[in-house]
């Protein structure tokens, strides 16, 4: 007979692992792309590959050369960066410079810090940010969508919603005057818009956010505190001034705020553990968010919001703990 | 349906033996029955080798406060007294009778008429049951005697019995409350008396409606006893867990059960206070399932305590040629065997048994910080934290983010999608703070 194995309790283990889980990612991403291939068509289709495949290939090698451990490509992880990494720059940016946002993602934000789990801030947001302070032309000129297109040079282009909301308050027109010259709301919920690859579609990212809520990849807390501490701030704003602030919704449906309340701060590596931790964590991303949209110096601040947001994760963490059982004595 | 609030885990249930009725084990050649069967100091043997013992026989005696008798299972004579390897895997004292025939003690009632009434005082059922040897049955061992006397200053409001078996796997509880209701139910009463309540609760999970419903119907007979169905969820037996469902009242942190007014006893502690206050019957035997995928014929036993874990396997159709584990208990709790003899002891509540590609851990991974383990604690602590904290030796730190409360359920272990050896960690690190916290108190 063979030797018995001892090991210490429990002896059942879940059926889920690390790669399933980002694979369940990678599946919710799907709606979002396909709104995206359609309305950006093949540049987006390329922006997207580029990004997978270079985050993939600069794991590899610096997992093999550099580190010299294991090679942990296929878990998923990567290939999630790769995609999101795409989904918030525009479909025209060439894609060398794809390239370098895949390798500042992957080598400087994630394997630096000692790969999957480690890192602190969202190597997908990180890369962003690096390509729009090194390459701010590019990184400012957004593709005017069109359904099924195969161009890949001489892209129309052209501002964002919200860049042209912005400049045009700071030019002193009324809200109610700018508003005729962007999408109608319509359009800005299903992603009929200009801005990055992929996200346009606020329908089609709630879409994958509800199968991640189903999933358990995410839990309600921080999408829900972004979402709406955005909402509510904005239309603070708004009543006090329709004219200079444009109304929340505006804010909900435009920009990379669906993406990023729902896949990027969402991110478990980096966000809080204990549900009020989670929820102070959202409530200060979408503050943030909004104070940068309106009072800063970019007409999106997703991506500063969350980094910033990011960086006082450790300190949320110590300072929110869960619930302990007995902790208050509660009989009745 | 009532269930606790805070985290609990829902793993495959796989009760394949919940319709197998108990059978009655015959006795083995030998058993081994180990002096330390419970927590708390051991028993000191009281029988020498060459020694000729009945069944039901004082063989050693639990001289301590916290402490249990151990009795003979069987007749025989006394081969040695030897260290063996127990069930929980540690090499501990035994005393190892050959069996001759089947005689008994003088005054032990083996008839299977019930006794309804109950003719002993309180003082007099504790002393009882402190002489026949009971522990808590439910696998914690801990000495029912003392958990049936009221601190000073304390006061017992209910009595809650413990029939949610939240293992999975695991029958035994089930088959007992649905063979056995009767005597379980005088059992009840027989603690309450001790205890001077007049409530009791009995908790069951509604993946067992047939006991639920056969146990009410004998409730009439038996005022201020109710049963609560409760939803499924692991786990639920675990005292605390247990109260919070059916009474919504917390535990304090470091505390026990009665500073809530409550006394916790599991179905089969119930059973084994009715035998050795009814019957004057030590506990000798108890009911264990056999149980695994690959087993042939899931079963649950009546069997006598020292009898080799092999015997039970034998008769529930024989080792599985790819047997790659042993598990004495359930899976989520249980010890995994290192010797198919070791004997079943007083807290052996199910042998499970594994497949070998099931027998191994999963691969470790990185942390990624998902916050599953911390969100389904149902202590509400943070494994994936206590875990580093006691990996890095950091035990003040532990004990601050109250590493003592965790009653190691396995939750953690069992959802970690990274496959981290999170309660092997936090055991380790238990261990190492309470030293401290010990230290500090000297």
């Amino acid at each position: 007979m063979n030797l018995l194995t001892v090991s210490g309790s429990p002896h059942v283990y879940t059926e889920e692992s690390v790669s399933k889980i980002m694979y369940g990612v990678v599946l919710s991403l799907i709606p979002a792309a396909l709104v995206s291939f359609y309305f950006f068509g093949l540049a987006a289709i390329l922006v997207t590959l580029t990004a997978v495949v270079s985050c993939m290939f600069f794991e590899f090698i610096i997992q093999k050369y550099l580190i010299k451990g294991p090679i942990t490509i296929f878990d998923g992880s990567a290939i999630i960066t790769g995609v999101l990494l795409a989904f918030i720059v525009p479909a025209s940016l060439p894609l060398w410079m794809v390239v370098i946002g895949s390798l500042v993602s992957i080598g400087m934000a994630k394997m630096t810090f000692g790969g999957l789990g480690k890192n602190i801030f969202n190597p997908a947001l990180v890369g962003r940010v690096f390509l729009m302070i090194s390459f701010p032309v590019e990184m400012n000129m957004y593709p005017k969508p069109t359904a099924f297109s195969t161009q890949l040079t001489d892209i129309v282009t052209g501002p964002t919603p919200l860049a042209v909301m912005k400049e045009g308050v700071a030019q002193g027109e009324k809200v109610s005057d700018i508003i005729p010259e962007i999408p109608e709301y319509v359009n800005l919920l299903m992603g009929n818009m200009g801005g990055s690859v992929g996200e346009i579609s606020a329908i089609a990212i709630l879409l994958g956010g509800i199968y991640m809520l189903i999933k358990k990849y995410i839990t309600w807390e921080i999408p829900t505190a972004y979402l709406g501490s955005v909402f509510v701030l904005a239309g603070a704003l708004w009543l006090i001034d329709p004219e200079y602030y444009v109304d929340p919704l505006f804010h909900m449906v435009t920009g990379g705020l669906m993406l990023g309340a729902i896949y990027m701060a969402t991110d478990m590596v980096t966000s809080p553990m204990s549900r009020w931790g989670m929820i102070v964590y959202g409530i200060g991303c979408g503050f943030l968010t909004l104070v940068i949209r309106i009072f800063g110096a970019y007409p999106e601040g997703v991506a500063f919001a969350i980094l910033i947001m990011n960086a006082f994760v450790p300190l949320i963490n110590r300072g929110f703990k869960p619930k302990r059982f007995g902790e208050e004595v509660k009989n009745g | 349906m009532k269930t606790f609030k805070l985290g609990g885990v829902h793993p495959p249930e796989n009760k394949l033996s919940q319709n197998a009725a108990i059978k009655v084990l015959p006795v083995p050649e030998t058993v081994t029955i180990p002096i330390s069967q419970h927590l708390g100091v051991p028993a000191k043997p009281v029988v020498a080798k060459g020694d000729k013992v009945k069944a039901g026989q004082l063989i050693a005696k639990g001289e301590a406060f916290i402490s249990a008798n151990v009795h003979s299972s069987v007749s025989g004579t006394v081969q040695k007294i030897d260290e063996v390897t127990e069930t929980s895997g540690y090499r501990k004292k035994a005393i190892i009778i050959k069996v001759e025939g089947d005689e008994w003690e003088e005054g032990i009632d083996l008839s299977t008429d019930l006794i309804k009434s109950i003719t002993l005082s309180p003082q007099e059922i504790v002393n009882r049951v402190n002489e026949k040897g009971i522990v808590g049955m439910g696998g914690a061992t801990f000495p029912s005697h003392v958990k049936l006397m009221v601190p000073q200053g304390k006061k017992a409001e209910f009595l809650i019995i413990n029939g949610v078996e939240c293992e999975p796997y695991l029958t035994s509880d089930h088959r007992l409350m649905l063979e056995k209701t009767e005597e379980m139910l005088v059992g009840i009463q027989i603690q309450m008396k001790a205890l001077g309540v007049d409530k009791a609760i009995i908790g069951i999970e509604n993946n067992k409606p047939d006991a639920i419903e056969h146990v009410g119907e004998f409730l009439s007979d038996y005022p201020g006893i109710t049963v609560e169905p409760l939803k499924v969820k692991y786990p639920q037996g675990g005292e605390k867990q247990l109260i919070k469902a059916l009474l919504n009242r917390e535990v304090p942190s470091g505390k026990l059960p009665i500073e809530v007014g409550c006394v916790v006893h599991n179905v089969g502690t119930s059973l084994a206070v009715y035998e050795a206050v009814q019957k004057n019957k030590p506990l000798l035997e108890r009911v264990v399932t056999v149980t695994g995928l690959n087993v042939k014929e899931p079963s649950n036993f009546m069997v006598r305590i020292g009898t080799p874990v092999a015997n039970l396997i034998e008769a529930a159709g024989g080792l599985p040629e790819n047997t790659g584990k042993i598990v004495n208990g359930g899976p989520m709790m249980g010890k995994a065997l290192n010797d198919i003899n070791a004997p079943v002891t007083k807290g052996t509540s199910g042998i499970l048994l594994f497949p070998e590609k099931e027998a191994h851990r999963r691969p470790v991974h990185n942390c990624i910080r998902c916050g599953r383990c911390a969100n389904i604690c149902p202590m509400g602590l943070e494994p994936y934290l206590l875990a580093v904290l006691a990996a890095n030796k950091k035990f003040e730190d532990c004990e601050y983010e109250k590493i003592m409360d965790c009653i190691e359920c396995g939750s953690c272990l069992y959802i970690c999608p990274s496959g981290r050896p999170l309660l092997d960690q936090i055991r380790i690190g238990k261990n190492e703070t309470g030293k401290l916290i010990r230290a500090r108190h000297k």
